[in-house]
C-alpha cells in the first residue's frame, strides 16, 4: 500500500455480474496506486475488463470487493450524493464517444460541468475559455459538436474533463472513433497535460495512446497481468527502427 | 549473451546504411550538380531528429565511391577565401541508376518468421514459455514506441522528418498487434 503517495489507490478490486455457474468476474483482484502527476495506460484486449475498471476507478459503479480511496478518502462505502459530488469536483472523465451535449456549443459544454459543481456563471465562462484555448480551439467556441471534427469534439470533451481542475482525468479509449490524424492531435493534447503535471489513467486498445503513458499495465481477463515503465530507449534503437543503421 | 561471442561479428557499422546513402546522393544530384555540404543538409532536413545517424564523412567517401564507378563526375570549383570545393555531377551512366532505383518496388523486410519459429521451438522443446518470450519482446517494441512517438510528437506540424517517424510508429504497432495474437494463441495452446 502507498496511499500516502498515492492520489488513486485501489486494493483488491473485484466487480462480479451474475450468480452461480452465471457468474461473471469482469475484474478480479486487481489493486493500483496513481502518484500524483502519474500517466498510466491500461491495455488489453476488448472484453478483458478495463473499461469496468475505469468505471470502478471513477465511482461510476461500485466494486464487489476491495477499497478505493481518492487522495485517502474512502469511496466504495459512501452514499450516492457524496460520491456524485467527488465525482464533479475531483475526477474529469473522456469517452470514445465523446458524449457531448449536441444542443450546446463548444464553449457551453466547456463550462457546464462548473457550472453543475455550483461555479459562478462569470467564473465557468472564463475558465471555460482559458480551457477552449489550452485545447487549440479558441476560434471553435460557438460552433456546435456537429460543426466539429471528431479530433476537434474530443478536445472539447477533455477540455469538459478539465473544467473543474480534477485530481485524475479517467479516459476510456479516448482515440478510439478517430482517424490517425485526429489521434495524433489527441496525442499532442495528452503530453501536454501530462507535462503539466495532470494526473492520467487511460483505458485503451491503441498502442499509440498506450505509449505516451509513464506506466503500462497489460489486462487480461480481469487481471492485471504485466506491467512495463516506458522510460528510456536510446537515438540509436530509433535510427535503427527506421531501418538506417544494420 | 556468451553464445554471441562466437559468432563472427557483422561489420562494424558506420552509422548511415551504405547502401541506401548511395542511390540517395545519386537521385538527389539528378535535379542540379551540388556541394557535398548541399546534399548532406538535404539528407539531414529530411531525418530530422535520426540526422545523427548521418556521419558525416561517409557522404563523402560514398560520393568519391560512386565518382570511381562513373555515376558521377567531380569538379573544383575555386573559391577566394577558402580551399577549393568539388562539385558533384550525375553522369549518364548515373542517371540509369537512379532510374533504375525509382522504378525498385523491393521493401524492407519485416521479419515475423524468426520470431515465429523461435515460439514454436521453445515451446517444443520445452525450454521457456512462449508467451512469456512474447511479453518481454512487447514490453522492448512498446519502449520503442514510446520513444518513436516522443520524437514524432516533437517534430513541429507538417515536418518532413515526422512522415518517417510516423512510418517507425505504424509498423512497431503492427508488430505489437501481431505479438497480441501470438500471446492469444500461446496462452489458448498452454490451455489446451
Amino acid at each position: 500500500m502507498h496511499e500516502k503517495t498515492s492520489v488513486l489507490s485501489a486494493q483488491g478490486l473485484r466487480k462480479e455480474y451474475g450468480k452461480g455457474a452465471a457468474l461473471v468476474r469482469a475484474v478480479d483482484d486487481v489493486s493500483l496506486d496513481v502518484a500524483p502527476g502519474e500517466s498510466v495506460a491500461i491495455v488489453g484486449p476488448s472484453g478483458c475488463g478495463k473499461s469496468t475498471l475505469l468505471y470502478l476507478l471513477g465511482g461510476l459503479e461500485r466494486p464487489s470487493a476491495g477499497t478505493l480511496a481518492l487522495e485517502g478518502r474512502q469511496l466504495e462505502q459512501m452514499p450516492e450524493t457524496g460520491l456524485a459530488r467527488l465525482r464533479r469536483h475531483a475526477l474529469g472523465f473522456v469517452f470514445q464517444a465523446f458524449h457531448l451535449v449536441d444542443e450546446l456549443t463548444a464553449l457551453e459544454n466547456i463550462e457546464l460541468p462548473a457550472l453543475l459543481a455550483g461555479s459562478a456563471p462569470r467564473a465557468a465562462r472564463e475558465r471555460a475559455r482559458e480551457l477552449l484555448d489550452q485545447v487549440g480551439l479558441e476560434d471553435r467556441a460557438e460552433h456546435l459538436p456537429s460543426a466539429l471534427s471528431g479530433g476537434q469534439r474530443q478536445r472539447v470533451a477533455i477540455a469538459r474533463a478539465l473544467a473543474n481542475a480534477p485530481l485524475v482525468v479517467l479516459a476510456d479509449e479516448p482515440t478510439g472513433n478517430l482517424d490517425s490524424t485526429a489521434t495524433t492531435e489527441v496525442l499532442r493534447l495528452f503530453g501536454q497535460l501530462h507535462a503539466g503535471g495532470q494526473t492520467l489513467v487511460v483505458v485503451t486498445h491503441d498502442e499509440r495512446i498506450a505509449a505516451t503513458a509513464d506506466r503500462l499495465i497489460t489486462m487480461r481477463d480481469g487481471r492485471f497481468v504485466g506491467e512495463t515503465k516506458l522510460a528510456g530507449g536510446t537515438a540509436r534503437g530509433l535510427t535503427e527502427m527506421a531501418g538506417l543503421e544494420g | 549473451m556468451p553464445e554471441r561471442a562466437t559468432l563472427p561479428d557483422r561489420e562494424p557499422l558506420q552509422g548511415y546504411q551504405l547502401g541506401v546513402v548511395r542511390e540517395v546522393l545519386l537521385a538527389l544530384l539528378a535535379g542540379e550538380a551540388s556541394h557535398g555540404y548541399q546534399l548532406r543538409a538535404r539528407l539531414a532536413l529530411a531525418l530530422g531528429p535520426l540526422a545523427g545517424a548521418l556521419n558525416e564523412g561517409q557522404v563523402y567517401v560514398t560520393l568519391s565511391r560512386l565518382e570511381k564507378a562513373g555515376l558521377l563526375t567531380a569538379r573544383r570549383v575555386g573559391q577566394t577565401d577558402r580551399p577549393d570545393r568539388k562539385v558533384y555531377e550525375l553522369t549518364p551512366a548515373g542517371r540509369e541508376r537512379v532510374d533504375a532505383w525509382l522504378h525498385d518496388t523491393s521493401w524492407p523486410k519485416p521479419a515475423p518468421a524468426e520470431f515465429h519459429l523461435k515460439l514454436v521451438a521453445a515451446a517444443a522443446a520445452g525450454l521457456a514459455d512462449p508467451v512469456g518470450i512474447v511479453d518481454r519482446q512487447r514490453r522492448e517494441l512498446l519502449v520503442g514506441l514510446a520513444q518513436a512517438q516522443r520524437a514524432a510528437l516533437a517534430e513541429p506540424e507538417r515536418s518532413v522528418a515526422a512522415l518517417l517517424l510516423e512510418g517507425v510508429v505504424l509498423r512497431l504497432q503492427a508488430d505489437l498487434r501481431w505479438l497480441e495474437a501470438c500471446a492469444r494463441y500461446w496462452n489458448s495452446a498452454k490451455e489446451r
